[in-house]
């Protein structure tokens, strides 16, 4: 009468790990949606995070385009695309409705990683000559990293937790045995993929946290932390930034 | 040679900086310009590298017009040192000096072993060329700076304020070392403060600045001592006060200085001739 003993039990059945929904390969298709979705909209958001960034312009429409993105209900949307496109093109509403989720995450990581970046390091590097594309390959993407990387995790948090809703237009994830449970009600079935999604959003953010480390420049590392910005007010609706990695030196 | 030819430069938003100005900087002098906040000095200063545009005039060295060069090859071959250094946090000290360099085209290791070579020019020890800036005093980030400067060898150094934020010891100290430093370098320097006693201590030609870069009087420190050109110059270099008012006092042993507060600054001497 224990449910989470009997959800624990289920994961841990033979049966759940074979055939053609075994529960490995729903890990690696919720693994594969949230990868590509991510990619998608790094591709798109980052650049574009960027370039407003550098340029200081954009800034309010980045804000108002990533508040609208927020606001809108994934499952909404999922519904919508998929009597929009079609039946058959259900994959495709999916993806959509996944990289719409976390492009807000990533365009706010990466201009808030270059807006964090103390103007008169910018400046200088400018005065010594650099070319402005060298400012930003050489100065502003390394040291806006950290928090792009910042983006990058709670977007693929975002993603790992939502593409549970994938199976509702039966595209499986890890969402398949929560919604088969429901309609069965086997409430152990439910929570252990519910466990299963905790745990892999868990493994996700631990994963990033431990990049976001391993990216952030050691100069800033051993600093109290990022110089801090003299361009007003930081964005309201920023990502949840870690604060930076206050680790002993390297060396 | 740098002239300023009736530069005017007028923000967007309505401020006059800099109102009609013209100075020439001799090669191989420090010109300092000195003002308040507000005297469009700053401005001046990067004017020269192309980081401000003026309005109207135009800059010229050695009587080449500025404009019509690239402003990025124009800065890589002139030095500039910022207040607070403006290092870049990410790249170790040699690498911030070296940056240059690398950006003019040098090979990795003949700007690591430039870089090695002014650390030791501007008194830095060789062992912290593998530190970053974060884990330097403010002293020694400002040398840092000042080697960045000379990093890529240039005719012209521009220097906006660069001792304003360190402490008196460490500025009186980095003070004597420029000295020392252009005895040997022989640089065109325009140099930004808004200390007077810097500004007397270090030019060779002193332009005293008011609101839009309003030249009150141009001249050596000592003819500006001497003859200051009227009253609010008077007051500003402050002739009736402290160090620069010595009054004679006449002891046992000789005439001596003493100045406005009573503190005996020195003696007087005989001129030798």
């Amino acid at each position: 009468m224990n449910l989470l003993a009997d959800a624990i039990d289920w994961i841990m059945a033979p049966a759940q790990w074979q055939g053609p929904d075994a529960l490995h390969l729903l890990v690696f298709q919720h693994l594969y949606f949230t990868g590509l979705a991510v990619l998608i909209a790094s591709v798109i958001a980052v650049p574009a995070g960027w370039a407003i960034g550098h340029t200081g312009r954009g800034r309010e429409a980045a804000v108002g385009i990533s508040g609208a993105a927020r606001a809108i209900p994934s499952f909404g949307l999922l519904i919508l695309l998929v009597l929009l496109l079609g039946v058959i093109h259900k994959p495709e509403a999916a993806m959509i409705t996944f990289v719409i989720l976390a492009i807000p995450s990533l365009l706010a990581g990466a201009y808030t990683g270059f807006e964090a970046i103390d103007r008169s390091v910018i400046d200088a590097a400018r005065a010594m000559g650099m070319s402005e594309w060298q400012i930003l390959f050489k100065v502003e993407i390394p040291l806006g990293l950290p928090l792009l990387l910042g983006g990058l995790r709670s977007a693929a948090l975002q993603v790992v937790a939502t593409v549970t809703i994938a199976a509702y237009v039966n595209l499986g994830g890890l969402g398949l045995p929560i919604i088969t449970g429901l309609a069965l009600r086997r409430y152990d079935m439910v929570l252990g993929g519910a466990i299963l999604v905790a745990v892999l959003a868990l493994a996700v953010d631990g994963l990033f946290s431990l990049v976001q480390r391993l990216v952030t420049p050691h100069g800033v590392r051993t600093s109290q932390g990022i110089a801090r910005s003299s361009r007003g007010p930081k964005n309201p609706t920023a990502v949840p930034v870690r604060p930076l990695v206050k680790q002993e030196g390297r060396k | 040679m740098i002239e300023f030819r009736n530069v005017t430069k007028l923000f967007p938003d309505g401020t006059i900086a800099v109102d009609d100005f013209s100075l020439v900087a001799p090669s191989r002098k420090i010109t300092v310009l000195v003002g308040s906040s507000g005297s469009g000095k700053t401005t001046l200063l990067r004017m020269v590298n192309r980081m401000v545009e003026p309005t109207s005039g135009g800059v010229q060295i050695d009587g080449e017009d500025i404009v019509n060069e690239r402003p990025v090859l124009l800065r890589r071959r002139i030095g500039y040192v910022m207040q607070n250094a403006g290092l870049l946090p990410h790249l170790t000290v040699a690498d911030n000096i070296a940056a240059v360099p690398k950006l003019c085209g040098s090979s990795h290791r003949a700007a690591r072993t430039r870089a090695l070579e002014l650390m030791e020019t501007v008194g830095l020890d060789s062992h912290m060329a593998d530190r970053y800036p974060s884990q330097l005093s403010g002293g020694q980030q400002q040398r840092v700076g000042v080697a960045r400067g000379l990093a890529a060898d240039p005719n012209i150094l521009l220097m906006d304020e660069p001792f304003g934020a360190v402490d008196p010891i460490v500025r009186a100290e980095l003070q004597q070392e420029l000295i020392q430093l252009q005895r040997e370098l022989d640089k065109t320097v325009i140099f930004v403060t808004h200390d007077i006693d810097e500004a007397f201590l270090l030019g060779d030609q002193v332009v005293i600045l008011a609101t839009g870069a309003k030249k009150l009087q141009v001249g050596s420190p000592s003819e500006i001592i001497e003859n200051p050109a009227d009253d609010f110059v008077a007051a500003f270099i402050g002739v009736d006060r402290g160090r620069r008012a010595l009054r004679i006092k006449h002891t046992p042993n000789g005439p001596v200085l003493v100045d406005t507060e009573g503190r005996t600054q020195g003696t007087l001497v005989e001129d030798e001739r």
